[in-house]
């Protein structure tokens, strides 16, 4: 059987799956984001907290991820739950790394300016650290959820949703005639959510970043 | 406290003319964690309103430092800060420096905001409303003469380093701050553009008289710039605080003689005016005089030269003994045109200039009609400076009377 038949037959299940997957992403970079953020945001000025948590952010991206999510199952169970947290886990790096970086490459003469005009210090955060930073931040996010699509076909392993269950059950049947297409079909529909992220966060930054600091 | 007032002694009335100052530091010390020598250690100083004040020292001498306290982007260790007579040490920074215009070097305009809104920084937290902020944005550019029309939509990215300068200055007037602050504010501009900023900030600061406390480590620009000069020492120690004349002319230590440098007396003649100084006579006469009469009126002189002046005692022709005695050709083909004119707001640096291109050594006053006021030659230079000297020793030996009178009455 060809993919383009399997795709005509099985066509709304994929799409159902697709759907399934794309969720599971958005929920995880969206949990990732806040973490990532709020991690970022309170060790960037401190160099020791700022080591330690890249350190642990960057151990978490190393752990395989089959490993992890079967690691997981006995203290959450089975399904999106487990699925969801391995995730979050792994989208953390990139998120943490920009918001430091960003925040980090702000001009400290812009910052001492600010503060010199009688800017106290979350009105200096929010109007003039976070917005010059934003560009880099949102490429942290957006890194993180082009890896997160990918991982997140391993969630099958511990019965996540998306389109891993279609490579999961296809890979246990290789041989049969239907196995190679429900592969590719899987791997196609993975590969657009993750064109689509790329394409939805460059048309996020360049809607939120001010046309002063656009290169 | 007030009732003290009543029983001061008569004696004190000479000081009466001494107005409060704009800001006091009393006493004032930073010691940085981790140094053993404070950064400032123990300064006192009372800057007045309306004056340019410059700090200026070697480089880790603590200007910037003692800059930064006033507005506290350092808290001092000890001392006090008072402000338009306030103590102003422990009320809440944020709200301090809201009161005090505040630029740097880098000028520091947020690059994600337009000149507007960067302009309107302090007004908004202020809450004033968007019609009256929107006002005093384009009145504050056209005063630095930025074009509101064009430049108030820019970000800080459209514009030259001299242009954000501007803005900056602007944005730390915006809020009409009796006080700004200013760090090197012109050191990272090309030389040509920060002369022209420099003259334009002078010509800014005449109506808006804020009390400006100016930080540079180049003498030059402190001379220039300022109406007092506080030369600071290690650990802002104030070697000498006065004006830059009294600077140039009395340094109080070779401390302040070795930084001012070798060219002090060139330097001062920067901040004279060829309108202050007595001019020389040399000898003129009208270009339709008798040639024997003007002869003889070069021989009376120990001058090398005659100036013939037009009808409208408008320089003419500068003719020499040799020149009238080849009676061949009328007075006014011989000799030299008019040269080495200034006019009587040139400084005598540009005189000097002038006199030293000229053939008699010798530089022509002449007011904005062109017409004769006098001469200044090297003579009259040296006369010149020798007069600022004696007044500035004068000067100082007065006020150290006065001091030391002051002090006896007080014990």
């Amino acid at each position: 059987m060809s993919l383009f038949d399997y795709l005509g037959r099985q066509g709304d299940r994929l799409l159902g799956l697709t759907i399934e997957h794309l969720g599971i992403v958005l929920i995880s970079v969206a949990i990732s984001t806040v973490i990532g953020v709020a991690l970022g945001l309170l060790t960037y000025r401190t160099a020791g907290p700022r080591r330690a948590v890249l350190a642990v952010a960057g151990v978490f991206l190393t752990i395989p991820s089959f490993a992890l999510f079967g690691l997981l199952i006995p203290i959450l169970g089975i399904g999106a739950r487990p699925a969801v947290v391995a995730l979050v886990m792994y989208g953390l790096l990139p998120i943490v790394r920009n918001t430091i970086t960003g925040l980090r490459s702000v001009d400290p003469a812009i910052v001492e300016s600010a503060q010199g005009m009688g800017m106290g210090r979350y009105r200096r955060l929010f109007r003039i650290e976070l917005p010059l930073a934003w560009p880099i931040i949102l490429t942290g996010v957006r890194v993180s959820a082009v890896i997160i699509v990918g991982i997140a076909a391993i969630a099958a392993v511990v019965d996540g949703p998306g389109l891993g269950k279609d490579i999961f059950h296809a890979l246990a049947r290789v041989g049969t005639p239907t196995a190679i297409p429900q592969v590719l079909s899987a791997i196609l529909g993975i590969v657009a959510i993750a064109l689509l992220i790329d394409f939805v966060f460059l048309v996020i930054t360049r809607l939120t970043t001010s046309k002063g600091i656009r290169a | 406290m007030s009732t003290t007032t009543a029983t001061t002694p008569a004696g004190s009335t000479s000081s009466a003319s001494k107005v409060d100052p704009m800001i006091r530091l009393q006493d004032l010390s930073k010691v940085f964690a981790g140094q053993a020598r404070p950064a400032v250690d123990h300064l006192d100083m009372d800057i007045p309103a309306g004056e340019i004040i410059v700090l200026v020292g070697p480089s880790g001498c603590g200007k910037t430092t003692t800059m930064r306290l006033i507005n506290r982007l350092i808290e001092p260790t000890s001392g006090r800060i008072i402000l338009e007579g306030e103590d102003v040490t422990r009320v809440d920074p944020d709200k301090l420096r809201r009161r005090i215009g505040y630029v740097i070097q880098q000028v520091g305009l947020f690059p994600h905001q337009t000149i507007s809104d960067n302009i309107a920084t302090v007004p908004r937290m202020l809450g004033w409303d968007e019609k009256r902020i929107r006002a005093r944005t384009d009145e504050l550019l056209a005063m630095v003469g930025l074009d509101p029309a064009t430049y108030r939509g820019r970000y800080p990215k459209h514009l030259s380093g001299g242009q954000r300068q501007r803005a900056g200055v602007a944005r730390a007037l915006s809020a009409d701050p009796p006080v700004m602050l200013m760090d090197e504010p012109f050191g990272a501009i090309d030389p040509i553009t920060r002369d022209r900023l420099q003259n334009e900030f002078l010509r800014l600061q005449e109506t808006i008289r804020k009390t400006i406390i100016f930080v540079t480590h180049d003498i030059d620009e402190a001379i220039k710039m300022g109406d007092r000069i506080a030369i600071l020492g290690e650990g802002s120690k104030i070697a000498q605080y006065d004006t830059p004349e009294r600077i140039l002319t009395a340094p109080a230590d070779d401390f302040v003689a070795d930084f001012i440098g070798s060219g002090a007396s060139l330097k001062r003649l920067n901040l004279t005016r060829v309108r202050d100084i007595e001019l020389s006579d040399w000898p003129i006469a009208r270009v339709d005089s008798a040639r024997d009469e003007v002869l003889a009126l070069l021989r009376a002189s120990d001058k090398g030269a005659v100036l013939l002046l037009d009808e409208g005692r408008r320089p003419a022709r500068w003719v020499s003994g040799r020149e009238l005695q080849r009676d061949d050709q009328p007075l006014t083909e011989i000799g030299l045109p008019p040269e080495a004119l200034v006019q009587p707001n040139a400084t005598l640096a540009d005189a000097l200039n002038e006199m030293l291109k000229s053939r008699y050594g010798c530089a022509t006053v002449v007011d904005a009609a062109g017409v004769y006021q006098g001469n200044v030659d090297f003579a009259t230079v040296s006369a010149a400076i020798q007069e600022m000297r004696r007044d500035a020793r004068d000067r100082s030996r007065t006020e150290a009377d006065e001091a030391h009178a002051a002090r006896t009455a007080q014990s």
